[in-house]
């Protein structure tokens, strides 16, 4: 079972950069995980029009029936979210962390182009290792 | 007893009362779309006309619904992306918070959505959204005089809501 179900990284104008699934039930096809990137910088844009009070930054967290959304924009407009179980804590330092690797392993790769499709095999292989020990530190609390 | 509301015609605008030290504003709709309840405590930010307003509510919350059904990441089969779904079909959400405020979000069978926006730090509002469900039973749809569709003009509904909203953590 995993605390993880998958990470989004979307750049400033919605566009799904980086999709990658940990472990939900049943897979979600490229032109779904794109819809729901952009359907979701949407929603996170009207949030910060709805506030009834000023200066807001949009969602951070969305609780919904079986799981919950954390989300993490940047200075620079990109938005990070993880879907995990409900009452999953520490995720808000785990984007953070993710935002860090994100900056070694993809904005310092000179052959990546901004607001692009992130390839890159290093930063896939430091994700992996980051949610793996997010588990075990999870088994371990 | 006053129990039909006021004698105004027009819905009484909002009018900003000393009510709900960490409440923001309660919308009530129905299932199609039509505010039926609007209230509000404290909101210093206005962008939007109020219909514009609701409108824009009632449309967040929609994609948001097709949104959460679609990620949903503990059952395989979900449809497609903003198939039309009956009220407690498909997976919903609770609630969502940003850095100043906390929206909660509770929609009954029948398709009755009531929003309370509140203080971000406030705890888990479903027991309080499904009490002022109940209120709403209470005091709206028990009432004769009330047909169903049309915006709520109930004083003593209004004051009970306020009452309760103020006791609210």
């Amino acid at each position: 079972m995993a605390a993880i179900y998958s990470l989004y990284i979307i750049n400033k104008s919605g566009g799904l950069i980086f999709y990658k699934d940990y472990g939900s039930a049943g897979r979600m096809d490229t032109n779904d995980s794109l819809r729901l990137a952009s359907l979701w910088h949407s929603m996170h844009a009207i949030s910060q029009q709805l506030s009834p009070v000023p200066s807001c930054s949009g969602i951070e967290l969305l609780q919904a029936d079986t799981f919950d959304l954390h989300c993490f924009q940047s200075l620079t407009g990109t938005k990070f979210f993880v879907v995990c179980e409900p009452g999953t804590l520490h995720m808000e330092a785990l984007l953070k962390h993710f935002y860090e690797l994100y900056t070694d392993f993809v904005l310092k790769n000179p052959f990546y182009e901004m607001e692009m499709p992130i390839r890159c095999e290093l930063f896939d292989i430091s994700l992996a290792l980051a949610v793996q020990k997010d588990r075990v530190a999870l088994l371990g609390r | 007893m006053q129990f039909f509301g006021g004698s105004e015609i027009s819905p009484s605008p909002p009018v900003p009362t000393a009510a709900g030290n960490n409440a923001h504003m309660l919308y009530v709709f129905n299932r199609n779309g039509v505010c039926l309840l609007y209230r509000e405590w404290n909101r210093p930010l206005k962008t939007l006309s109020p219909q514009q307003d609701h409108k824009l509510m009632f449309g967040l919350l929609f994609s948001l619904k097709s949104l959460t059904a679609k990620m949903d990441p503990t059952s395989a089969d979900k449809g497609n992306l903003g198939v039309p779904q009956l009220p407690g079909q498909g997976c919903s959400f609770h609630s969502f918070r940003t850095n100043t405020y906390k929206l909660s979000f509770m929609e009954s069978p029948s398709g009755i959505k009531i929003i309370l926006v509140t203080h971000p730090r406030t705890g888990d509002l479903r027991e309080s959204l499904k009490y002022i469900y109940n209120l709403y039973v209470e005091y709206v749809v028990k009432n004769p005089l009330y047909s169903p569709g049309n915006p709520i003009r109930s004083d003593l509904f209004n004051s009970t809501l306020d009452q309760y909203v103020r006791g609210l953590g």
